[in-house]
């Protein structure tokens, strides 16, 4: 592998070398575990194991869930209440899968954030980004789906409403719809396919994830400064740097326990707080829910597609402009998912010569506000789209798309970025090395 | 200069946010099954150690098959199940007496039998109402404070106090719209509901001798529908209760260790 | 300075075993619940024990009723058929074991293969000992002592008698007797 010189694997034992002359497993094991990392990493640089934590957790949660489920109209609902009441530890296994989504999704808006703050989208990383965002999108795929599976009444419509987002695309998007629903409306074809896609999607996820990783250990890890690893020769990296294994294991495991001790409360004593009470009544395509919420994790970008109404400026502009082919639904759509692909065209939005926001004074008070901004975004999307709401989610969806299309571009021009730290020795040292039980330790020496 | 415009265009933007959120708070009619007159009930099973109460869940069936019966079914529940451990626990004789007042279509001798503790309770769409099975987690109440759900962290997810409600909400005024008449209720989303008052109190005779005022026979028929929803609720309890206690244990020993590693590293720095 | 190291040495060392340890223990507690899931679930389990009604089985007719997804006979035998099962020749039988779970290792005599003592009730799996087939009732061409047969299954002529014994063709063995017993005076209990 490229990037930051390390002692690469070599075989010792006789059965070491037969091995390693015909496959070098021990050696890609041995050199993705040794990885020199940032010594100066932060807890934000956790949600990695988390994510990949929660991608194992529901692909065995959920090809247990298949060796019960049913995938047809009649029998899905049915077969959901056969693992909660008969399957052994079934309804615990279902409510992990069901809370593990939930977990998978704020670990990897987390992790997201944490690459916005610290800039780890910048050059040389941008594919590491690119793969990131893939993977997210498959992940909301994927989540959509699962969702439709037990066949409730949010299942049903938010299958309805969504693949609807399709019908919005001018003269090619019914037939679309047609297409992804395999007839007029959701109905068992549209069950089965999402079934096969559930069970398939994942294990794309997984391989993506192995390509996320060999993209971040060709050029090193980022961390909080932003500042790159010195990489001459292996002396000067090591004072950079620690192995992956134990230094930084230890350290996420450590993180994974704690974060899993919420999990299994949650799982255990209020499974159904971030589920939606409808999604316990049987689909039925002729009522639909008072409120059609999708999961908390979509509310974002479901806020910014319902805040686009024909009555807003630039809609009726493009609507204008376009001769009535961009109307408020489509532009809502175009909307939704220009807001995902502004966030993954970020490493050429942002202009900064520095990577880490923290040496970035204005950026910070901006970063600060898109992430309010993005909980307003979840809870607005939660509310009805009528009195106040759809102007907060009018004004958070103009927030979002000016922080990547223009704020970011003209902070890189206009702040002044404060000093970095020489190196990543240097900040770890300056870290540790002032710290308060410090003053009294210095004289001695 | 641009500098300023910019940080006074955020602020401002954040106190239009937060203002808005105060302004559209207040507004909780909007909401769906919104919560008012949905009032917290001490139920036993909740919290963490919170258990099923087996007379109330005999009682509760008690009303369900002498009222609710009539018109709504639990077609997911299996008959068998009223002798589980932590559930009503009738004695097997008297499940299997129980499922017999109900018949079932035998498909293989093309007649009907009477059930048998591994059928399941019967379906019941003849009056159009609702089934049963999954009532108790298929509404819930505690929305606020400003749909935020938060109130749920505290109350739980409400949905056998919406129970309650709506069996105890009615203030006996009725309208008669399209030919179909309804009835308020202050816990029904809309006000008017179309069904009859089930319950106005002394409904059934308990054979332990509990109270049967209406609140009283509404909270335990509501305990019961919540068991018919979730049976293997004290399971899960239990199940994460151990998880919690063992990752605690296993969090303090990680911890201690990564502490352990990184103690030379951390010395290193500071004599640097 | 050697010493304090020491003692810090085995002080982690324990640690990182405990934390291990833990780790491992974890582990294995969250694979059970994998394996565990895939045996019979509730609603199979309940099934594998059901309660038969024999009130209405008049004598010399049965009742074929599923059980765990196989076939049990519930026989109400005639005197004559008892009588042709009891007077069989031991030594006659090419199974000489009952081939009943519920007197385990016994002999093939009559008594030891019905439910009860006067040998009214004959309770067995409805399923060939040969290759799974179900053999009818009174049928074929083999017949006991007294002039009466058992039962016959048509896929390779395997005849049974009264008692449900092998006696002719390939079947190895006789016909199973399953776990039963009375559950009061006009019920059985299969399991």
């Amino acid at each position: 592998m490229a990037g930051i010189p390390h002692d690469h694997y070599e075989p010792k034992t006789g059965a070491e070398k037969w091995v390693n002359s015909r496959l070098g497993i021990i050696g890609l094991i041995y050199d993705t575990m040794m990885i020199p990392t940032p010594k100066n990493l932060n807890w934000m640089w956790i949600w990695g194991i988390i994510l990949a934590f929660c991608l194992g957790l529901q692909i065995v949660t959920g090809i247990i869930l298949v060796m019960h489920y049913t995938p047809h109209v009649d029998l899905a609902f049915a077969s959901i209440e056969h693992i909660m009441r008969n399957v052994n530890g079934g309804h615990f296994l279902r409510y992990l899968h069901m809370n593990g989504a939930s977990l998978f999704f704020l670990a990897v808006y987390l992790h997201i954030f944490r690459g916005l703050y610290y800039g780890s989208y910048k050059a040389p990383r941008e594919i590491t980004w690119i793969i990131g965002m893939l993977i997210y999108l498959l992940m909301m795929g994927t989540a959509f789906m699962g969702y439709v599976l037990p066949w409730g009444q949010m299942s049903f419509w938010g299958a309805t409403v969504i693949t609807g987002l399709f019908g919005a695309i001018p003269v090619i998007g019914e037939p679309i719809q047609t297409w992804l629903l395999g007839g007029p409306a959701v109905d068992n074809a549209t069950l089965n396919r999402f079934f096969s896609l559930h069970y398939l999607l994942p294990f794309i996820i997984a391989g993506l994830t192995i390509v996320h990783i060999w993209a971040f250990h060709t050029t090193g890890n980022n961390n909080p400064t932003g500042v790159d690893v010195r990489r001459e020769n292996k002396e000067v990296a090591k004072k950079d740097t620690l192995p992956f294994w134990p230094y930084f294991v230890i350290k996420d495991f450590f993180a994974l326990a704690l974060i899993l001790v919420v999990f299994f409360a949650v799982t255990a004593w209020m499974p159904n707080y971030l589920g939606h009470p409808d999604n316990y009544i049987e689909a039925n395509p002729l009522v639909t829910p008072a409120h059609i919420v999708p999961e908390w994790y979509f509310l974002p970008f479901y806020a910014i597609l319902r805040a686009f109404t024909a009555d807003v400026w630039i809609v009726m502009f493009a609507d204008w402009i376009t001769f009535g082919i961009v109307d408020a639904k489509f532009f809502g759509v175009i909307a939704m998912f220009g807001a995902i692909i502004v966030l993954a065209l970020v490493p050429w939005l942002d202009t900064s010569r520095v990577r880490s926001g923290r040496f970035r004074p204005m950026f910070r008070w901006w970063f600060a506000i898109f992430v309010v901004n993005f909980v307003v975004l979840t809870w607005v999307g939660a509310m009805p789209a009528e009195g106040i709401y759809p102007y907060i989610a009018l004004a958070g969806a103009t927030y979002w798309f000016a922080y990547f299309l223009v704020i970011l571009p003209l902070l890189g021009i206009i702040e002044k970025p404060e000093e970095l730290p020489e190196t990543i020795e240097a900040d770890f040292n300056a870290h540790y090395g002032k710290s308060k039980d410090d003053a009294a330790a210095t004289p001695a020496e | 200069m641009i500098k300023k415009i910019a940080l006074t265009a955020a602020v401002a933007l954040a106190f239009a946010s937060s203002s808005a959120m105060a302004a559209g708070g207040g507004d909780e009619t909007v909401l769906p099954h919104d919560s008012h007159g949905i009032h917290d009930v001490a139920f036993s099973f909740e919290g963490p150690f919170g258990a099923y109460d087996q007379m109330q869940l005999q009682r509760g069936l008690q009303v369900y098959t002498e009222v609710c019966a009539a018109c709504h079914g639990l077609r997911y529940v299996p008959l068998r199940t009223l002798a589980d451990e932590g559930g009503p626990q009738l004695p097997e004789d008297q499940v299997r007496a129980y499922a017999a007042q109900f018949d079932i279509y035998d498909a293989e001798k093309d007649e009907d039998r009477p059930r048998i503790p591994t059928d399941h309770f019967p379906a019941n769409t003849a009056a159009g109402a609702p089934d049963l099975s999954l009532m108790a987690k298929a509404r819930a109440g505690f929305h606020g404070p400003y749909g935020t759900g938060l109130s749920q962290l505290f109350n739980g997810m409400g949905g056998p106090e919406y129970i309650t409600a709506i069996l105890t909400g009615y203030t006996g005024k009725e309208k008669e719209e399209a030919g179909s008449i309804f009835y308020q209720n202050t816990a029904f989303p809309g006000g008017w509901i179309a069904m009859a008052p089930p319950l106005a109190g002394e409904d059934v005779e308990y054979a332990d001798g509990h109270s049967n005022s209406l609140h009283h026979e509404a909270e335990d028929v509501s305990a019961f529908l919540m068991w018919a929803a979730e049976p293997k609720m004290m399971d899960r309890k239990k199940t994460g209760l151990i998880a919690v206690i063992f990752l605690t244990l296993l969090t303090v020993l990680l911890y201690a260790t990564n502490k352990r590693i990184w103690k030379p590293v951390k010395k290193a720095a500071k004599e640097a | 300075m050697s010493h304090a190291e020491d003692h810090d040495g085995t002080r982690r060392d324990f640690l990182y075993y405990a934390t291990a340890g833990a780790g491992a223990v974890a582990t294995g507690a969250a694979v059970w619940p994998l394996i565990n899931q895939m045996n019979p679930s509730a609603d199979v389990q309940a099934l594998s024990s059901i309660l038969v009604d024999i009130s209405s089985i008049e004598v010399g007719t049965q009742i074929t009723v599923k059980w765990r997804g196989k076939p049990v006979f519930v026989r109400r035998r005639s005197t004559e058929e008892i009588e042709d099962a009891r007077s069989v020749d031991l030594s006659a039988l090419s199974d000489t074991m009952s081939r009943n779970v519920n007197k385990e290792g016994t002999d093939a005599s009559d008594q030891n293969r019905s439910l009860d003592e006067a040998g009214e009730w004959l309770v067995m799996m409805g399923v060939c000992t040969h290759l799974g087939c179900v053999p009818l009732n009174d049928a074929g061409d083999y017949v006991g002592p007294t002039g009466i047969g058992g039962w016959f299954c048509p896929c390779h002529g395997s005849h049974y008698d009264t008692s449900g014994r092998i006696r002719k063709g390939p079947a190895p063995e006789n016909l199973p007797v399953p776990t039963a017993a009375f559950f009061d005076e006009t019920t059985i209990q299969l399991g």
